[in-house]
C-alpha cells in the first residue's frame, strides 16, 4: 500500500471525521490541534512523556507468547500485548498521559474526563493526581452503580465523579455532558477524551499516542518470532487499543489487521455495538463516522456485557480503514467473550478485561485454521478484576 | 420565501424602529397536533420570526430545559418527516417565517438535497445548525443556497476577531450570537464582555445580529437588544409552554420590544 497519510488538514480520513462541534468550541480544538504540532516537534515534550511513560507507567509491555492458549487452538502461535500491566491495568493511560501533559503545556489546571466502565476516568484522575490538575469525570448512573470500585479509586485520587441521570446513563450519555461541561468552562479547561472519537484532532492524538503499543509490537515480534505476524486481532469500542496497535502496521500489507466489536446478545438482535457490521454513517459527538442510530438519526442505545464497548459510535479512522478494505472488522457475542474469559484466566493466569475477551474469542476461533509456523498478536488491552462482579 | 422572506420581515421590524423578538420552540414537545397553534399564537403576540427546534438524541449545546423538551418530543414520536410535513400543509396559514434548528445528524440521516427540498417546499424559511461549523459547513450550504433558504451562522464569544468577521460575511437572514460561553438555558446575568461583543459584530455586518442563549427575562432581552437587534429566547420560552404559561410568554414579548430606539 502506498504511505499511510490520513488525517488531512482538516482532519478528515476519507470522507470519515471532521470537525462538527459548536462555534464556541472551535477556537478550543483549534488551539489544541496547533499545541499538539508544536509539542510533537518538541524534544522535552517527547522526553518528559517517554519519561513517564517508562518510570511511571512500566513500559514497555511484554508480548507474551501464549503457549497453552497456542496448544488449545492447535494452530497459529498466539502472542499477546500486555497492556493489562500497564500502571492503572489498561492501555488507557498512554492517551492520558500524554494528553495531562498538553493540557499543562496549554497553560489549563483543570481537565474534564468521561468514563463507562472506569478505566479511562481512573487513567486520568491518575494523571490529574500526579501532575497537580483539578478533574472531573463524567459517568452515567448506570455505570456508577455497575462499577462502584473504579468510582472510589476515582475519588482517593482526588477526582470529582459526577453522575450523569440522561439518556440511558452509560457512556454515551456521560461523553454528552462532558462536551457540555467542555462547552461551558472552555477557556480554563481541557477535556481528555477517552477514545479515538470526538472532533478533529482527538482521534489522531489519541492514535498518536496509543501507537507506542504497534511500535513496541513491531520491535518484539521480530526479536522474538524473526517476522512480522500474520494476524493482528484488536477489540473495538471507539477503537483506542485496536488504533494504537494497528497504526503502525497499516503500511505492512502482509499483516493482516482485524478488530473485533462487540456482538452483544447477537447481532441478528438489537442488542449489540457492532458499529461498523451494522451501523449507518452520520455525526456524533463531533466527528462523521458509523453510529447505531434509526432511520431518524436519533442516536440508538449500545449493548454489551463490557461496558467498555458499550458505545454507539466509533473512531472515524476504523471507519475509514474498513472503506479502504485495510482492516477487516468482525465481531464477537458476549458468550463468547465470556468463554475466552475463563479460558484465557484458567490456561495462562491472566485474567482479561472483558473488552479485550473479544479479541481473545476471535483469536481462537482464527488460529486453528492456520499452520503452527503461522503467528498471531492479539492486544490484550487490560486486565479483567473490574469485571469479576458480573 | 426563504432567505429573502425573513430577511424583509426582520428589516421591516427594524426599519420601523423596533427590536426584534425571536422564540425557540421544541416541535413535538405537548404533541405535534398543536404545533400550528403554538406557530399561531407567536404570530398573534407579534413575534419577528420563529426558531423551530427538531429533537436530536444527543443535543450537547443545550442545557436541562431543551434537553428535557427535546426528550418529550421524540417520546411523542417526533421527525423531522413530519415537522416538515406540518410545515407543509399549514404554509397558507402562515405569515411568520420559520427558522428550523436542529443538530446536523438528523439532517444527514433525511438525507441533505432532500432536506433542503422539503424545507423549500414547507416554506422554511431559514436553517440553524449548532454543530457544523464553517469548516464543515459545505456538506449543506450549497443545498440552501440553490433553495434559497437563509443558513444562519452562529457566533461566539471565544471566537477570534477573523473568525467573527468570516462568520459575519457569510450568514444569511441574521446572525446568531451566542451571547453566552456555555450552553443554552436560563441565567441570572450575562457577561459585561457581552455589550462589546454585540457591538463588535455589528460594525462586522449590516445583517440584523440577534443574541441567543441564556435570555429568559425582559429586562435581560431589553439590554442586549440595546447593542444588537434583538434577541432569541429559547429555554424560558420552552418551559413557559411547558407549563401551559402562555400569558406570561404574551407578557415577555411585549417587555422585550419595549424599547424603542
Amino acid at each position: 500500500m502506498s504511505v499511510y497519510t490520513v488525517p488531512d488538514q482538516s482532519g478528515k480520513y476519507g470522507n470519515f471525521g471532521g470537525r462538527f462541534v459548536p462555534e464556541l468550541l472551535m477556537p478550543a480544538v483549534l488551539e489544541l490541534e496547533k499545541a499538539y504540532e508544536a509539542a510533537k516537534q518538541d524534544k522535552s515534550f517527547l522526553g518528559e512523556l517517554n519519561y513517564y511513560l517508562k518510570q511511571y507507567v512500566g513500559r514497555e509491555t511484554p508480548l507474551y507468547f501464549a503457549e497453552r492458549l497456542t496448544d488449545k487452538a492447535g494452530g497459529a502461535k498466539i502472542y499477546l500485548k500486555r497492556e493489562d500491566l500497564n500502571h492503572t491495568g489498561a492501555h488507557k493511560i498512554n492517551n492520558t498521559i500524554g494528553q495531562a501533559l498538553l493540557t499543562v503545556r496549554m497553560g489549563k489546571r483543570k481537565v474534564v474526563a468521561e468514563t463507562g466502565a472506569g478505566q479511562h476516568g481512573v487513567a486520568t484522575a491518575t494523571v490529574c493526581a500526579l501532575l497537580g490538575l483539578d478533574c472531573i469525570v463524567f459517568m452515567g448512573e448506570e455505570d456508577i452503580r455497575r462499577q462502584a470500585l473504579n468510582v472510589q479509586r476515582m475519588e482517593l485520587l482526588g477526582a470529582e465523579v459526577r453522575s450523569v441521570e440522561g439518556g440511558s446513563g452509560t457512556l454515551k450519555d456521560a461523553v454528552n455532558e462532558a462536551l457540555r461541561y467542555w462547552v461551558n468552562h472552555v477557556e480554563d479547561t481541557h477535556y481528555i477524551i477517552g477514545s479515538v472519537v470526538g472532533p478533529h484532532p482527538f482521534p489522531m492524538l489519541v492514535r498518536d499516542f496509543q501507537a507506542v503499543i504497534g511500535e513496541e509490537t513491531k520491535r518484539q515480534i521480530l526479536e522474538q518470532d524473526g517476522k512480522l505476524p500474520e494476524k493482528i486481532i484488536a477489540c473495538v469500542g471507539g477503537g483506542s487499543n485496536a488504533m494504537g496497535m494497528f497504526y503502525p502496521f497499516v503500511e505492512e500489507e502482509d499483516v493482516s489487521l482485524i478488530g473485533v466489536e462487540a456482538g452483544g446478545s447477537g447481532l441478528e438482535t438489537n442488542k449489540h455495538a457492532a458499529t461498523l457490521t451494522k451501523g449507518k454513517v452520520g455525526v456524533l459527538h463531533g466527528t462523521l463516522t458509523h453510529l447505531l442510530q434509526d432511520e431518524n438519526g436519533q442516536i440508538e442505545e449500545a449493548f454489551s456485557i463490557s461496558a467498555g464497548l458499550d458505545y454507539p459510535g466509533v473512531g472515524p479512522e476504523h471507519s475509514y480503514l474498513q472503506s479502504i478494505d485495510r482492516v477487516n472488522y468482525t465481531s464477537v457475542t458476549d458468550k463468547e467473550a465470556l468463554e475466552a474469559f475463563e479460558l484465557l484466566s484458567r490456561k495462562e493466569g491472566i485474567i482479561p478485561a472483558l473488552e479485550s475477551s473479544h479479541a481473545v474469542a476471535h483469536a481462537m476461533k482464527v488460529a486453528g485454521e492456520m499452520s503452527k509456523d503461522q503467528t498471531i498478536v492479539v492486544c490484550l488491552s487490560g486486565r479483567g478484576d473490574k469485571d469479576l462482579r458480573q | 420565501m426563504g432567505k429573502v422572506k425573513l430577511e424583509k420581515a426582520l428589516q421591516e421590524r427594524l426599519s420601523a424602529g423596533e427590536k426584534i423578538f425571536s422564540p425557540f420552540i421544541m416541535a413535538g414537545d405537548g404533541g405535534l397536533d398543536i404545533l400550528p397553534d403554538r406557530i399561531k399564537f407567536f404570530e398573534e403576540n407579534d413575534a419577528a420570526v420563529i426558531e423551530l427546534g427538531i429533537p436530536f438524541s444527543d443535543p450537547v449545546a443545550d442545557g436541562p430545559t431543551i434537553q428535557a423538551a427535546g426528550s418529550r418530543a421524540l417520546a411523542n414520536g417526533t421527525t423531522l418527516a413530519k415537522v416538515l410535513d406540518i410545515l407543509e400543509v399549514t404554509k397558507l396559514e402562515r405569515a411568520i417565517p420559520v427558522v428550523i434548528m436542529t443538530y446536523i445528524n438528523p439532517i444527514i440521516a433525511f438525507g441533505v438535497e432532500m432536506f433542503a427540498k422539503m424545507c423549500a417546499k414547507a416554506g422554511v424559511d431559514g436553517v440553524i445548525i449548532p454543530d457544523l461549523p464553517m469548516e464543515e459547513e459545505r456538506l449543506v450550504a450549497e443545498a440552501l443556497s440553490r433553495r434559497d433558504i437563509a443558513f444562519v451562522r452562529l457566533a461566539a464569544m471565544t471566537s477570534p476577531q477573523e473568525r467573527l468577521q468570516e462568520l459575519a460575511k457569510r450568514t444569511e437572514g441574521f446572525l446568531y450570537a451566542v451571547a453566552v460561553t456555555g450552553t443554552t438555558g436560563a441565567r441570572r446575568e450575562h457577561d459585561a464582555y457581552v455589550s462589546t461583543f454585540l457591538q463588535e459584530l455589528k460594525t462586522y455586518t449590516e445583517t440584523p445580529v440577534l443574541a441567543g442563549f441564556g435570555v429568559s427575562t425582559g429586562e435581560q432581552a431589553r439590554a442586549l437588544s440595546e447593542y444588537g437587534d434583538g434577541v432569541i429566547v429559547g429555554s424560558k420560552v420552552v418551559q413557559l409552554l411547558h407549563e401551559g404559561n402562555l400569558a406570561e410568554i404574551s407578557q415577555l414579548i411585549a417587555e422585550s420590544r419595549s424599547l424603542k430606539v
